[in-house]
């Protein structure tokens, strides 16, 4: 084996690269095996082998991530490995945020793998139109659409490279090979499928103009610099500013902040967001918690990478600029976040709107980005945005999960129909009696999610506004404060209404839902047009009035027990939830080894 | 410096982290009892608190009174060492007393709720676990020595005292929890941003948010004085204080009698104890610079309690009024910073806990005596012929919480209007009067309760049965102890007042 490129001559060239490309092969590898699957496998045993498949090859790339953390990194005077003539840049960074994605991506897959009764989340066949003949003979039939593990493992894949893009091309295709699968998933709903077809476009044409905005960046980076590559960019920088290019600087400051655009779309910052909402809606739940909870986490290694090697760099001096539009858009984030979760009445909308909200939270640690003092590479927020990117994807894929087992049904014992997802919060009334479990657990993640001391939440605020603190912007972190104390409001209403609220009667007759065309095929009530707020006045304190009508719909939810995988998924979130936020220290240490490392 | 902030003394078995331990224990046991066992939830919860009074009596038999100015039973363990937080416990006479006040309540209202819930021995059984978990947090953060600790105590308290208002009271209570909860939270958020500006004043390190390594820093003016307003804000909505006092009396009219007892008699002394232990020792010359309009706000609480407290239609309502009236004088007593004033507010903050505990019991006994359950004062007459025991009792919780001469308060109050006079004489002379004529609002609700003609629905009502006996007598017996000899309770309380007064006195020689 011939060494590839020699790498240029700052990075010490690795002697084995297959080491170090390993785990992109592997998931990458096991989803083309995947596809394979579906063409020699008897369709009996198709999902079992694909499952499994997937989850060994994550748990596998998670294990040989940790394997090259403790064992392989040899830190350099750079900082990172460049694998492929720099086309991958691997960092303690890098790694860490990985094995993140990883973790939190196989608890997302147990949930995804949910085929108990009543629970399924995929259409039998994404391509038959909703409502016609074809679609309910494969209901009928019992057909699976197993294709969306390898789907899976590539969004997966292309996450691994997003923190790990070494040059603009890399991180590009990375974005492309992650958004592609996640685009079709969207669409792949059992219930409420126009929803969900609306989601997955919607999310289509929104994710090909940021790419488009991505492109254009890298385009004009590329005319100003020569180079698409990170060090080559930077370094050339840090030696000498050639005298052609002084005048350029509007190139490259436009550059960077078209490519923030683009991977700021991913994590779903205010004024980039608008997809969010509807396409957590519209997907399917267990596909919106993995998407809400991964693409989030890579995105922001995107973010980060952008942010840091165009930043502090003496040469750029770019620092200024790059700050001053994170701080807008964390602000944006924040408060639209904040505000707009308030007035929410669909739970899946309300995370959405959370997740707005703690996408400007990570960023306010973001902005805490120090200019390069040209000796020591100080990045403290390396471990604060994996902190919180680790308890917001647990708490996120956990929340999901519970979400998905409260649906709405017709019928009574046993010609009980499982429609969708009760989603509207006033039927989430009384859940605290019904289920306790589910009910706890969701608690935990909403206090999580409100950054309530003793659990994870808290502690990734607190370090992650350490960091806007450490670096001067203290009242960009009060900001951040009172608006989580805004945020704060809503997840409470949901525990107030989970354990205070009286369940509407069981005993009532449930009406038939207005909305019911066909079990399975438009799937159940609530389809009212996107955005079109359904009943329910705020009343004080409370927040939510519950209509005659709304109790009418609520007699009629019922709460799945879900498979053995996605509860084992939910109490592993769980306790991960509360373990972090008590026990947070060998975590934190072993993350502080990234903050003295380029991203 | 090094002379005001002397050396803890290291406990020889850990009584406080027992006593955190046990409490949380019984509250995890209550929560996972097997089924068969759950008719005797009232019994296992008795026995925990019983076991943490057993557990306090030891403490106070390692706890060396002639230092009570210094740190005792001091444990120290690394816990988040990379943000800087540590597992630090100990307590001077301060701590140990509001300590011993919390585990000695814990019982009385766990005997007061035993036939709260009817026979749904589901319902008591949640709430008989929060009872306990609230107990853990109380005593954990009258002993944090950590900044960082002691807040993540201050908010992880709110949860379980959120579902005792909100899952247990009266009509409105989802309203008054989720005010209570929103309230405590802006407050907690924004003394948040305070503890981690203080932290990075500080030496740092994985000890970094010790409060002995916070004390004594040379911060700059204003920096000192935005922190101070950040804790102290935390601290005024805790207390409660005017203007920022609305949440108590929605949250006590709602909340159970056990639940108020709790959170007006403990856990608002976490205001007044986190002003006196970490407000004015980390930002002396702030506190002296902003303590004029403390004491202003304070009269101001003071006067405008009382006066609410004698529009009340609601007993319990009457009663968070009369607190909010008191803890005015507290805070009067605190920031007047004289020995005696401290002191006395410390052994207010005791009496007042306890006064207040036994007259919100007592109206819980009146009220669910009624057919309705009914909290307005205009629904009860005459009972002082059915029930002589119960009006007495309520009689002197009532007297004892307008300071009769002979119960327990009464020898805080005069220690806080005496020691404040030097300093602030107008304050006192406009508190005293207004203390003597809220004697109005207790008088005048017991003559409207329990004098006069009986009402027709209220004949043949019990009197206190053997039970509620139990409740009121170690409160009644405590209030007469200290009322007639506090000088254990104050030999606790001095010492610490003594080192409050010299950090003061020690900021103003230097600046």
């Amino acid at each position: 084996m011939t060494p590839l490129i020699a790498a240029a001559p700052q990075f010490v060239q690795p002697e084995i690269w297959w080491t170090w490309l390993a785990p992109y092969l592997l998931v990458l590898g096991a989803a083309v095996v995947g596809v394979l699957v579906e063409a020699f496998v008897a369709p009996r045993a198709r999902r079992s082998t694909q499952l499994t498949l997937a989850l060994v090859a994550l748990l596998g790339a998670a294990g040989w991530n940790v394997w090259l953390w403790v064992d392989q990194f040899a830190p350099t005077e750079f900082k990172a490995i460049a694998l492929v003539n720099g086309s991958l840049m691997v960092s303690y960074f890098t790694l860490a945020l990985q094995t993140v994605i990883l973790v939190v991506a196989a608890l997302a897959l147990l949930v995804v793998a949910d085929r108990s009764r009543g629970a399924d989340d995929f259409a039998p066949t994404a391509a038959a139109i909703p409502g016609s003949d074809y679609e309910e003979l494969a209901r009928t039939k019992g057909l699976q659409q197993t294709e969306i593990y390898p789907l899976f493992l590539f969004a997966v894949g292309g996450m691994m490279l997003f923190p790990a893009a070494g040059n603009l091309l890399t991180m590009f295709i990375a974005l492309e090979i992650l958004s592609l699968p996640l685009y079709v998933m969207s669409g792949m709903a059992r219930h409420r499928r126009l929803l969900s077809q609306e989601a997955s476009l919607k999310y289509f044409l929104l994710g090909a103009f940021s790419s488009a905005f991505f492109l254009m960046g890298m385009a004009l980076v590329y005319g100003y610099a020569g180079t698409i590559n990170l060090w080559a960019i930077t370094n050339g920088h840090a030696l000498q500013v050639p005298e052609a290019l002084v005048g350029g600087r509007p190139l490259l400051v436009m550059g960077v902040v078209m490519l923030l655009v683009g991977v700021l779309f991913k994590v779903g910052a205010v004024p980039f967001h608008q997809w969010t909402p509807d396409v957590y809606q519209g997907a399917p739940t267990s596909i919106t918690g993995f998407m809400a909870a991964c693409t989030k986490a890579a995105a922001f290694g995107a973010v980060i990478r952008i942010v840091v090697w165009f930043a502090p760099f003496i040469g750029l001096d770019l620092h200024e600029e790059i700050q001053v539009t994170i701080v807008i858009v964390a602000i944006a984030s924040m408060l639209l976040g904040s505000v707009l979760g308030v007035v929410q009445h669909d739970v899946k909308r309300l995370l959405a709107y959370s997740s707005i909200a703690h996408a400007g939270f990570v960023l306010v640690a973001v902005a805490g980005v120090l200019p390069y003092d040209g000796q020591t590479f100080v990045f403290p927020m390396n471990s604060a945005v994996i902190f919180y990117l680790l308890a917001y994807g647990l708490a996120t894929v956990g929340a999901f999960a519970v979400v998905r087992l409260v649906r709405e049904s017709q019928g009574r014992g046993a010609d009980a129909v499982t429609l969708g997802e009760a989603t509207h919060l006033s039927q989430w009334a009384g859940l605290g009696r019904r289920s306790p479990f589910l009910a706890v657990a969701f608690s935990v993640f909403l206090l999580s999610f409100a950054g309530i001391p003793l659990t994870a939440g808290f502690i990734g605020k607190f370090t992650a506004f350490k960091v806007a603190v450490d670096g001067g912007l203290w009242w960009l972190a009060v900001l951040a404060v009172l608006c989580s104390a805004i945020a704060v409001f809503f997840y409470v209403r949901i525990i107030v209404l989970m354990f205070f609220v009286d369940p509407a009667a069981d005993d009532t007759e449930p009406e038939p839902a207005r909305e019911v065309v066909a079990v399975g095929a438009l799937g159940a009530t609530s389809d009212a047009p996107v955005g079109t707020p359904l009943a329910g006045e705020p009343e004080a304190g409370v927040g939510l009035r519950l209509s005659d009508e709304l109790r009418r719909t609520s007699g009629g939810v019922t709460v799945l027990k879900g498979s053995v995988g996605s509860r084992v998924a939910i109490a592993v979130a769980m306790v991960g939830t509360l373990l972090l936020g008590v026990l947070p220290g060998p975590v934190l240490d072993l993350l502080e080894k990234t903050v003295n490392f380029l991203p | 410096m090094e002379s005001l902030v002397p050396e803890n003394l290291t406990a020889s078995f850990p009584w406080l982290t027992a006593l955190v331990v046990v409490a949380a224990l019984g509250a995890v046991a209550l929560w996972c009892l097997p089924r068969g066992a759950r008719g005797r939830v009232r019994e296992i919860a008795l026995g925990v608190s019983l076991v943490n009074v057993g557990l306090l009596v030891g403490a106070f038999t390692q706890f060396d009174t002639s230092k009570a100015g210094v740190h005792q039973l001091y444990e120290q363990y690394a816990w988040i060492p990379q943000i800087g937080t540590s597992y630090a416990v100990g307590v001077d006479g301060l701590g140990l007393a509001l300590v011993a006040l919390g585990v000695g309540l814990v019982p009385i209202v766990i005997l007061a709720a035993w036939r709260e819930q009817g026979d749904d021995v589901e319902r008591l059984r949640h709430y008989l676990a929060l009872v306990l978990l609230t107990a853990a947090f109380m005593t954990l953060i009258f002993a944090a020595r950590d900044v960082f600790l002691f807040y993540v105590v201050f908010e992880a308290m709110l949860i379980p005292i959120y579902f005792m208002i909100g899952a247990f009271g009266g009509p409105q209570r989802r309203g008054a929890a989720v005010k209570f909860l929103l309230f405590s939270l802006a407050g907690g958020l924004v003394m948040l941003v305070a503890v981690i500006a203080l932290f990075l004043q500080g030496p740092g390190g994985a000890e970094g948010f010790l409060t002995a390594n916070l004390t004594g820093l040379a911060l700059t003016t204003n920096v000192e004085r935005l922190l101070f307003v950040g804790f102290f804000l935390a601290f005024a909505i805790k207390a409660p204080m005017f203007p920022v006092h609305t949440w108590l009396p929605d949250a006590a009219q709602q909340a159970p009698a056990g639940t108020s007892t709790l959170l007006v008699g403990v856990l608002d002394k976490v205001g007044t104890f986190g002003m006196l232990t970490l407000c004015i020792p980390l930002f002396p010359s702030a506190s002296a610079w902003a303590a004029p309009t403390i004491v202003v706000l304070a009269v101001v609480s003071v006067i405008y309690g009382a006066l609410l407290a004698l529009g009340q239609k609601d007993l319990m309502r009457l009663i968070a009024y009369t607190s909010v009236s008191h803890f005015g004088v507290m805070i009067l007593g605190i920031f007047a910073f004289s020995q005696t004033s401290i002191a006395g507010a410390s052994f207010y903050m005791l009496g007042h806990g306890l006064a207040t505990g036994l007259l919100f019991l007592t109206a819980g006994m009146v009220i669910a005596r009624h057919p309705q359950r009914s909290q307005r004062i205009a629904d009860f007459g005459g009972l002082q012929r059915t029930t002589p025991i119960i009006a007495g009792i309520f009689l002197l919780g009532g007297l004892a919480t307008l300071s009769l001469p002979g119960l327990a308060p009464f020898v805080g109050e005069i220690m806080v209007l005496i020691g404040a006079f030097g300093a602030y004489p107008a304050a006192v002379i406009v508190s005293a009067v207004v203390v003597v004529l809220a004697a109005l609002y207790i008088l005048l609700t017991y003559q409207r309760m329990f004098t006069g003609p009986e009402q027709e629905h209220l004949t043949g009502l019990p009197d206190m049965v053997g039970r509620e006996k139990w409740v009121v007598a170690p409160l009644v017996a405590a209030l007469l102890v200290l009322g007639f000899y506090p000088r254990p309770a104050l030999d606790l309380v001095e010492a610490p007042a003594d080192v409050t007064v010299s950090t003061i006195a020690l900021e103003g020689s230097a600046s």
